[in-house]
């Protein structure tokens, strides 16, 4: 297995007297979808918040290819190339489809300020757009404004706002929830897809996509790992039974 | 507004103002001047207000700092330099947002609103007590500033040097929201953590909508006091600041054509009101607040004006 290039130790975060987050410590290695499974509550988005900087952790560390992230640094690890879908979709609303896209893009090939040329001059930032819209099945919506779209097809501009970002981690939160089934399974394969190239962290309630695409599955319960490894070891894990699966089947 | 209509109206109202020296008096000639200044100065602050989304009540800070760079540029009956009082007042004034800015990021929203609004009145504070800047009775600026052969008090030197800046503002402005840059900023306005997490640095984004905005602020400042002769501690105050909030909201929030049409219809306003009472804040103030019910996209969008008032009929 290759080297990591996302690594969280012993991370752990507490709101107020709740620990959302206990002692979690996982790899995201190229090439490889790391599903982290549990039921509500259990932890999942608030440990993408702490990977991808929304959150700053209360204990533990976060390195980027073997160096520590430190501060709070949202932007900064954008910039390194891990890009976020949320699970509650974050968009621009009053934006075009494009728009939205175009900004992700921009985001990643021209992160620094330019103050005169067009922005619609700079070519390879649209082009990445349109790769990331055609990808997500949202092109034929480029011009709409992001809020006239299907709750569905919001979640699939999302997941293309993430993939103009030409990231290298992908950290998506419940990509598919909110889908119907053909589009939803469209994703899945997509998502595989990308996992050919990518590191993904990918959080989902849909168990035979899951169990299909994920190379590793972490199982999360109140806050804390409960089982970690293969998708055949976790199906015949007797806890994870117990704790998620049994109740989920 | 049409996308075909707007360059034709902007060129025929750029024909307009060119040719006004051969029919308008001293009267009317003052008074485009004086509209042409509070609209660079709306413009600036539509940087912040409608493109970034910060809305600051505490820009005549800037304008302050461009209006006394000239009086200390000036010598005590001479005329200050042109080359040198013009870039030095627009650099003080960035200079000042630059700091007032690093200091003012931090906070957001109302807070945002607050924090610009004390930062104004020290510096109107600080002016009423500074011997140097001529105290609260404020200082003349004798004559206005000349270069070589242009001297801004002979003939129509002013008015077309005032054109000049207005227009130059204008192409600036639209440059920079059509780059990348402006795309930012409209995207930080909407939604500004999404954006972080896109991987912009928004606050260095900002803060160079901030310095650029203050800036362009000084230079209507400058102007100001090149025009009238004078400053005073009114130049950094809320009054100010306030109006030009005001002349950015009536033209509607996010267009320049509308921040320069906010600031005719200000100053034509105050300048005929304020004929008939000295208190024509009162009356200002009801006509912007109607305005500002009735058309939220401010009057360069008549026909929202129009729908608004149908609306309003049938409830
Ligand atoms: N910002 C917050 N403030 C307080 N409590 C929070 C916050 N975010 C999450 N929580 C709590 O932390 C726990 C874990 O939430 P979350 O990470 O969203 O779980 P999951 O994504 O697995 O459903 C929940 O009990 C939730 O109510
Ligand atoms: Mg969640």
């Amino acid at each position: 297995m290759s080297e990591p290039i996302l690594r969280a130790e012993a991370l752990g975060k507490n709101f107020g007297g709740l620990a959302a987050v206990r002692d979690v410590s996982l790899d995201l290695s190229p090439k490889q979808i790391h599903a982290v499974i549990g039921p509500n509550g259990a932890g999942k988005t608030t440990l993408i918040n702490l990977l991808s900087g929304d959150l700053t952790p209360t204990t533990g560390r976060v390195f980027f290819r073997g160096i520590e992230i430190e501060g709070h640094a949202l932007d900064r690890i954008a910039r390194l190339g891990v890009a976020r879908a949320y699970q509650r979709t974050n968009i621009f609303a009053g934006f075009s489809v494009f728009e939205n896209c175009r900004l992700a893009a921009q985001a990643r090939r021209q992160p620094g300020i330019r103050l005169f040329r067009p922005a619609l001059a700079y070519r390879d930032i649209n082009d990445a757009a349109g790769r990331a819209m055609a990808l997500a099945g949202v092109e034929s919506r480029a011009t709409d404004r992001a809020s006239d779209l299907s709750h569905g097809e919001q979640r699939q501009l999302e997941l293309a706002m993430a993939l103009a970002t030409e990231p290298q981690v992908l950290l998506l939160d419940e990509p598919l929830a909110g889908m119907g089934p053909e589009e939803a399974s469209r994703i899945a394969a997509l998502i595989a897809r990308l996992g050919a190239d990518l590191a993904i962290l990918l959080v989902e309630h849909d168990m035979d996509a899951v169990f299909n695409i994920a190379a590793t599955i972490t199982v999360m319960v109140d806050g804390a790992v409960l089982a970690s490894g293969t998708p055949q070891a976790i199906r015949a894990d007797a806890a994870v039974q117990a704790a998620y699966l049994g109740e989920a089947a | 507004m049409s996308a075909r209509l707007r360059p034709a109206l902007l060129g025929l109202g750029l024909i307009v103002l060119i040719a006004l020296p051969l029919v308008a008096g001293k009267f009317g000639l003052d008074l485009a001047a004086r509209i042409m200044i509070m609209a660079i100065f709306a413009m600036s602050l539509d940087l912040l207000v409608g493109f970034a989304g910060m809305v600051s009540l505490g820009h005549a800070a800037f304008f302050g700092v461009g209006a006394y760079a000239l009086y200390l540029l000036s010598p005590q009956y001479g005329a200050a330099s042109l080359l040198v009082s013009l870039p030095v007042a627009i650099a003080a004034a960035a200079l000042a947002a630059l700091v007032i800015g690093l200091l003012v990021l931090r906070s957001s929203g109302v807070y945002f609103i607050m924090v610009t609004l004390a930062f104004g009145e020290m510096f109107y504070y600080y002016a009423t007590g500074a011997r140097w800047l001529g105290g609260s009775d404020g200082a003349y600026v004798y004559q206005r500033p000349s270069a070589g052969p242009v001297d801004l008090g002979q003939g129509h030197a002013f008015y077309y040097l005032v054109l000049i800046a207005l227009a130059a503002t204008y192409a600036l402005l639209r440059v920079i929201l059509r780059a990348p840059f402006g795309h930012a900023l409209r995207g930080i306005r909407s939604n500004e953590h999404r954006m972080r997490s896109l991987g912009f640095a928004a606050p260095r984004y900002k803060l160079l909508a901030f310095v650029i905005a203050g800036a362009l602020a000084g230079l209507a400042g400058y102007f100001d006091a090149a025009q009238f002769g004078v400053v005073n501690p009114e130049l950094f105050g809320w009054r100010l600041s306030g109006s030009v909030l005001m002349m950015v909201i009536l033209g509607g929030m996010g267009t320049l054509d509308g921040a320069i049409i906010g600031a005719a219809v200000l100053v034509l306003l105050e300048n005929f009101l304020g004929d008939l009472t000295t208190h024509w804040l009162l009356p200002m103030g009801l006509f912007i607040v109607a305005a500002v019910l009735l058309l939220p996209q401010g009057l360069t969008d008549p026909a929202a004006l129009w729908r608004a008032m149908r609306e309003r009929s049938r409830v």
